[in-house]
């Protein structure tokens, strides 16, 4: 077996952490599982793409830096997807999860995002159609770094990308007072409110980091492998396991249960073949649900 | 006018399998509170399980055991219900939510195995030649769509009394119990866990029986049949026509059915034949909004029994009122 597969591995696990502190955060903070997380991604990316394509139509072709595939336009770009991204979490979070959530039934509010998830992904293929576009059609010579692995500078680039922004949001979640309020309302909202915690300011920061790294985990998609109005939807699963995997609530939790499930992904796909991919993320899930419920770094519910 | 009753007639049929889904929901979600984001897996439990045990020996999968088609909807009632039966064990000890997230993964995995087992399923070409009930009508569509129609009007029907019957029980008013206040239910000394695992087993085997049906009724099943979309219009049609309501199942899904077939139509005159698909996305748009709605403006839906919180005034005597004449 060629060891190739960690590269794929972390690539893939750095995606689906990276849509999975989402997922964590909403579940512990606004207690509910977003299943239009996924198209959270997907609306990001190709917001991405419509900016990029903008600023290639007013400043013509842009040599791409160093030895990677895209160049300044993208990383632009990719600043006002994230915002795009978080505006619209937030837009639907004003429009439609908060008064649910007011009405204090939990259960109709995932329901709410499943049927906000369709609309969603079908008014992206509505727009865009289902057919498959890429950032770039430039082929990347991978390097070899030995023991037989290889790995483009695009890659190389992403997964240092990836590491910075996990930091930075641990960082924020435990030196910064919103991210310690963001803690203290996923561990006891009662007692949070009681203590004065601004709930709404909570709420906003969660959708703002949510959305933005969602939309950073489906440029990458787009990147690496394609984009496509269902890219977000099929990540779904491996984001739920990962998150649940991890912990819910813990942010390096869901980044390592990303990870996890990237490399075991990978692994299969070497082993029993790609088209089986995706039950690799449910056999995780049911064997975490039979085996600790809670996740690696999950704390029981009080 | 005779075309016109013969689709009105396999209209109607599909319809009334779609209600028979409905119904399968309603007893997990509407009575029971369970959740299920992945229906569409275990409708395509049911369509295949019925598929093979019926069809005729073919070489190139495995089976094809040539058995009647009651045997084949027994069958896909067993293994629908077993499979919820499972699903449930896993999740009901924990959270709502991650019987949710799990139902959702039954139903990406059963659409892999459909595709990728090509052995057990035929793969992307699905399996075809399951015997038809009235497959020797064929030759006189109206006859074939009236006797088809016949046949699934009394399987509903009968899904449709067994679980009134079943809502009025002792056993369907723990689960309504269970649903309303759980604590109070489990301190009379009823098991929560053993009580939801077998509504959602029951609700797991209609749905495996509408599917088994839905092949005998079209005579070909492939992986396309059994996408989340179909998770989704069930639910719509659950919530239209309000859940805990049986009767509300049943109106609900034949009016969504009627204004999904209806916009269908609508789409295939006023577009051309290169924009159906992207005409057919916004129709998902459209019915997903409507579900959005309706969730925020009336929850309850038509038929719903779900009891709001009692507020003061007019409000709260209408709803005791209307909740007392419901018991």
């Amino acid at each position: 077996m060629s060891l190739q597969f960690i590269v794929d591995g972390l690539l893939t696990g750095s995606m689906i952490g990276l849509g999975a502190i989402g997922v964590t955060l909403t579940y512990s903070i606004l207690r509910f599982s977003n299943f239009a997380h996924g198209d959270f991604m997907a609306w990001g990316t190709y917001a991405t793409l419509a900016v990029v394509s903008a600023i290639g139509a007013t400043f013509g072709k842009v040599a791409p830096i160093g030895p990677l595939s895209f160049g300044w336009p993208l990383l632009v770009a990719l600043v006002v997807g994230m915002a795009f991204t978080a505006l619209l979490a937030l837009l639907l979070d004003k429009v439609l999860f908060s008064r649910l959530r007011s009405q204090g039934q939990a259960i109709i509010v995932v329901m709410a995002s499943f049927g906000a998830s369709m609309a969603l992904r079908s008014l992206l293929e509505f727009t865009f159609t289902s057919r498959p576009t890429y950032f770039s059609r430039a082929i990347q010579i991978a390097m070899p770094v030995g023991f037989g692995i290889r790995i483009t500078p695009d890659q190389i680039a992403l997964l240092a990308l990836t590491a910075v922004l996990v930091l930075g949001v641990h960082l924020l979640m435990t030196r910064t007072q919103t991210g310690r309020s963001m803690q203290a309302l996923s561990q006891n909202a009662a007692l949070a409110r009681i203590v004065g915690i601004d709930v709404a300011k909570v709420v906003r920061v969660t959708w703002i980091v949510g959305g933005a790294l969602a939309c950073v985990a489906g440029v990458m998609i787009g990147i690496l492998v394609q984009i496509r109005p269902f890219m977000g939807f099929d990540m779904l699963l491996p984001m739920f396991a990962a998150a649940i995997l991890g912990g819910i609530g813990s942010i390096p939790g869901a980044v390592l249960g990303g990870l996890i499930i990237g490399l075991a992904e990978a692994g299969a796909v070497q082993l029993i073949g790609a088209e089986w991919r995706a039950a690799v993320s449910f056999i995780i899930l049911m064997a975490v649900l039979f085996v600790r419920p809670i996740g690696l770094f999950g704390v029981r519910e009080r | 006018m005779i075309d016109l009753v013969g689709y009105g007639a396999f209209f109607l049929t599909t319809a009334l399998i779609f209600s028979l889904v409905t119904l399968g929901l309603n007893l997990q979600w509407g009575l029971t509170g369970l959740f299920n984001v992945g229906l569409a897996g275990f409708v395509a439990i049911g369509a295949y399980t019925s598929a093979l045990l019926t069809t005729p020996d073919d070489a190139a999968r495995l089976g094809g055991f040539g058995l009647p088609i009651v045997v084949g909807c027994a069958g896909a009632m067993v293994v629908g219900g077993v499979a919820a039966a499972l699903t449930g064990m896993a999740t009901l000890r924990l959270r709502s939510d991650y019987l949710a997230i799990t139902t959702f993964g039954v139903a990406v995995v059963v659409q892999l195995v459909a595709l990728n087992a090509q052995k057990l399923t035929g793969g992307p070409f699905g399996i075809g030649f399951i015997p038809r009930p009235f497959g020797g009508l064929a030759e006189t569509p109206l006859l074939f769509n009236l006797s088809n129609l016949a046949v699934v009007s009394v399987v509903t029907l009968i899904a449709y009394l067994a679980l009134e019957h079943l809502s009025r029980s002792p056993w369907g008013r723990v689960l309504k119990a269970l649903r309303e206040d759980e604590r109070a239910a489990i301190s009379l000394g009823k098991s929560a866990r053993f009580y939801r695992v077998q509504a959602f087993a029951v609700g797991g085997a209609i749905m495996a029986l509408a599917g088994a049906l839905q092949a005998h009724f079209t005579g070909f099943i492939a992986p396309d049949n059994y996408l989340p979309i179909l998770t989704f219009q069930v639910w719509v049609m659950l919530i239209v026509g309000g859940s805990g309501s049986n009767l509300g199942a049943v109106v609900g899904s034949v009016l969504v059915w009627g204004i999904w077939a209806g916009s269908g139509t609508a789409t295939s005159v006023f577009f051309p034949p290169e924009q159906q698909a992207r005409a057919a996305s916004l129709q998902i748009v459209a019915i997903g909004v409507m579900l959005c709605v309706i969730l925020l403006i009336r929850p309850n839906g038509l038929f719903g029994d779900r009891p709001r919180r009692a507020r003061f005034g007019k409000r709260a005597k209408l709803a005791t009122a209307k909740s007392s004449s419901n018991s």
